[in-house]
């Protein structure tokens, strides 16, 4: 489908990641805004379990409508869209993602992005978020696009190993593999172009380079003092990592973004200027007040070095050992999809000792959760997950609550209250430590 | 002999409510150990029953419980059912279960193993990986794959292998038993006067406390004695009732709406007749039991299947019923309930059918609002 490519942006390579990482997030945005005009196959997907790199052979434009929700908040335009919904019918006990979405499909899809975004020719439903199931059956209805849904076997207890070779794995896989081969199916249907195995054997090897270069830019956030923070830098690093994963734009930056944060680490640049605790977040963000819940902590010097958020959002591939083989590439599509969703993507059901095993990992002094009211497939039980985490670790701990882009559920005072009283517990314990 | 059946039922209708609040695994160790509990909505208890230990299906903990401990475990915007089978299980209540199995229905649902496998690991507490694809090809190999998983986690828990003609024999249990309740669901449909549906949860209920092969006996008792029952001729107008599907409405909410409207179909307990026809009884079971879940199965909004839209569902269901109205429930804090819930009113608004929104909690414990609600929308339906 060359004619229909998505425009590719120029070079990055002279820019530092900030500018490109936006500049390839404004192109992506115009790409999705003339797909149509262009006559290129849109697919919209999810974040967690999508198999883009399929959707890249068969050259779609991707939409994320997880990202147009978040953006909402980010763009202060949420209130409205979410009125919209609430109008219309929904209750306001619904995830305030799917809320922006139907707000903006009830806004003639005009993003406050400025980009009119167009209708779907495929949508993909994971498993990964029951709530991705009835989204897409909101599309159903609305666009009349018939969904696919994706199921993918998460883990099924905390201690489960999707270990290749035994029974088990080979049924999960199997059954991954058989759905994909019913997705290449419906692609090659929508699209009336024949599969080309080589050219997903391409992507993946971008994929591959990609997670690689991902992986090096997580660890290196295990440095002291942290070049970066997870929760604010992070989000837009994986904002990026989705929309170009698996193509040589998305290869170039994240090249040039593990230079960049190397580079700091060589001088010793933090985030903060003052680097004090380094802390774990669990959770989704508050997109309507990102800045404002970071400096809550980078005030006392706290940095969020590492968080659950940035595997899950990014598709889970970051767990050791995720790499696609390319040589036979719709069969490791489907191993690295189930092993990404049991290793990584459905930890949030499970994920006590995964939490306390990144504290170790970047020394961190505590753990931040962040609970949503409307997302139920992040913040159900994290209330029994913190219980077990400071009895049987001993971790300091924090529990907040407000949603990913609803303002109404920001309690600026609430919230700061109970950081500053973290932090006296931190502090506390620092100088129990330091006398001891 | 009219007043001895009506006795006879009695009983039998009393036995059942009263195992209705029984939540608890009955104090004997032996029989605690010998349940498995499961988390709605549907689950293959003929594996478990051909094991020789017994299906426990958790539903929740009514409005007969007092949350002390779960509301700090648990978010404050999660459903009823969650929250109250966690209590169940801080309290003691569900001390000893044998097994503890959720499946991925919806996103809170997920969270209970977690929380289970933190407090109660014993319980050995873990997903059963129901698929949301029915629709691919390949739907009914990995559910029968994971049929066998869970054959070998009971295998492991008795220590001996279940035979293929152990779970043929639960099937030919299991089949009769469907036969039974669609017996029970015929005659709420053509008589509703003579079986009412706070009598047919009750009897479908029951066979959530007991083997169930006993429950059969106790569903051929009562189905004999309905036909004997006397029965004085009322009018009220007809409708179903969707919204039950896992999170349990109060007795006290479908007496309200009885009171009113005869319910000629519902999605209450719809677990335990999900399976829509007799499973085959020969070549292999769990295949048998497989490809049952995948081709003649129910629906619910957690259960996505592109050949059974959601609104097309409730308009057959209306029009098999001969209702004439719809009472949409959900449950509050219940994602899929309440996303299916706006989109069959709107789907009933385009198609002029009438119907009635109610929003429910399983702790709810007042009733006087909604008798209100039901009495206006029962009276709209008579005199429109
Ligand atoms: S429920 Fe949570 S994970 Fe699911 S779509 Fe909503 S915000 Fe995302
Ligand atoms: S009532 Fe709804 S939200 Fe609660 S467990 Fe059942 S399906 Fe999930």
């Amino acid at each position: 489908m060359a004619s229909t490519a998505s425009p590719a942006p120029t070079a990055a390579r002279s820019l530092d990641a900030r500018t490109a990482g936006q500049r390839l997030v404004n192109q992506w945005l115009a790409n999705i805004h003339t797909a149509r005009e262009r006559g290129q196959p849109v697919a919209y997907i999810f974040v967690m379990g999508n198999a883009i790199e399929i959707l890249r052979a068969f050259g779609f434009e991707l939409v994320f409508p997880e990202i147009n929700s978040l953006q909402t908040g980010v763009r202060k335009a949420a209130p409205d869209f979410l009125a919209k919904a609430e109008d219309f019918g929904f209750s306001p006990d619904v995830c305030s993602y799917v809320k922006a979405d139907v707000g903006l499909m009830l806004s003639d899809l005009q993003h406050p992005s400025g980009t009119r975004m167009p209708k779907p020719d495929l949508a993909i439903a994971s498993s990964m978020c029951n709530v991705y199931i009835k989204w897409a059956e909101i599309w159903e209805r609305h666009f009349g696009t018939p969904a696919f849904v994706l199921d993918i076997p998460g883990k099924r207890f905390a201690a489960w190993q999707p270990i290749p070779g035994t029974p088990q794995y080979e049924a999960d896989k199997r059954w991954v593999q058989g759905q994909l081969a019913d997705l290449v199916a419906r692609c090659e249907q929508i699209t009336g172009t024949k599969f080309d195995p080589d050219r997903l054997a391409e992507v993946e090897a971008s994929v591959n380079e990609m997670i690689r270069l991902w992986v090096e830019i997580l660890q290196l956030n295990q440095r002291r003092p942290a070049p970066y923070n997870s929760m604010l830098d992070g989000l837009t690093y994986i904002g990026v990592l989705n929309a170009w994963r698996g193509t040589p734009e998305g290869v170039e930056y994240m090249r040039l973004l593990r230079d960049e944060v190397a580079g700091k680490v060589a001088r010793g640049e933090g985030r903060v200027a003052n680097e004090r605790f380094r802390l774990i977040f669990s959770g989704t963000p508050c997109y309507v007040n990102l800045r404002r819940m970071v400096e809550l902590f980078e005030t006392y010097g706290g940095v969020f070095a590492a968080s659950d958020y940035l595997t899950y959002a990014a598709g889970g591939l970051d767990s050791s050992g995720l790499f696609y083989d390319p040589s036979r590439p719709l069969e490791s599509l489907a191993e690295v999809t189930t092993r990404a969703s049991q290793l990584g993507l459905s930890n949030h059901f499970f994920s006590h000792h995964t939490l306390a095993q990144q504290v170790k990992d970047y020394a961190a002094d505590g753990i931040v959760y962040h609970g949503i009211k409307s997302c139920r497939t992040v913040a159900t039980s994290m209330a029994d997950n913190r219980e077990y985490v400071t009895k049987r670790y001993g971790l300091p701990t924090l529990y907040i609550e407000s949603d990913l882009i609803d303002p109404r559920y920001w309690s600026d005072a609430q919230i700061k209250n109970r950081v500053d009283a973290f932090f006296e517990v931190l502090e506390q314990r620092r100088l129990v430590e330091g006398g001891a | 002999m009219p007043i001895e059946t009506e006795t006879s039922l009695s009983d039998i209708l009393a036995r059942c409510h009263a195992l209705t609040h029984t939540d608890q695994i009955p104090p004997d160790e032996a029989a605690a150990e010998s349940a498995i509990g499961y988390f709605p909505v549907y689950f293959p208890e003929e594996i478990v029953h051909a094991a020789g230990l017994r299906p426990h299906a958790l539903l929740g903990g009514g409005n007969r419980i007092e949350v002390r401990y779960a509301d700090a475990r648990i978010g404050s915007f999660v459903c009823s059912i969650c929250r109250s089978t966690t209590e169940l299980g801080l309290n003691g209540s569900l001390k000893g279960l044998g097994g503890f199995f959720a499946q991925p229905i919806c996103d809170a649902a997920k969270h209970m193993a977690g929380i289970w496998g933190r407090n109660f690991p014993e319980q050995n507490p873990q997903l059963l990986a129901l698929p949301q694809n029915v629709n691919s090809p390949a739907a009914a190999r990995y559910v029968y794959d994971e049929y066998q998983r869970l054959r070998a986690v009971l295998a492991e828990k008795i220590g001996r292998n279940i035979s293929d003609e152990a779970i043929r024999a639960s099937v030919r249990v299991y089949n009769e038993n469907r036969r039974l309740q669609r017996a029970l669901y015929a005659i709420k449909r053509d008589d509703p006067a003579r079986l009412s549906t706070v009598e047919t949860y009750l009897l479908v209920r029951a066979g959530t406390r007991m083997r169930r092969e006993q429950h059969n006996a106790l569903l051929r008792d009562a189905l004999r004695l309905l036909a004997e029952r006397r029965v004085r001729p009322l009018d009220k107008p007809r409708v179903v009732f969707v919204g039950g599907f896992c999170e349990q409405p109060p007795l006290e909410m479908i007496e309200t709406i009885e009171d009113v409207c005869f319910i000629v179909d519902d999605d209450l307990l719809i677990g335990q007749r999900w399976l829509t026809e007799d499973v085959p009884e020969e070549g292999d079971p769990v295949w048998a039991l497989a490809e049952s879940y995948v081709e003649r199965s129910a629906s619910s909004p957690v259960q996505y299947d592109a050949r059974k839209p959601k609104e097309d569902v409730l308009l057959r269901m209306l029009s098999a019923a001969r209702a004439e109205a719809a009472i949409i429930a959900a449950a509050k804090f219940c994602e899929p309930g309440l996303d299916d819930q706006l989109a069959l009113s709107h789907h009933l608004d385009a198609e002029k059918v009438p119907y009635l929104v109610l929003e429910f909690e399983e702790k709810m414990t007042s009733f006087e609002q909604m008798a209100m609600q039901v009495e206006t929308f029962a009276e709209s339906l008579l005199f429109d």
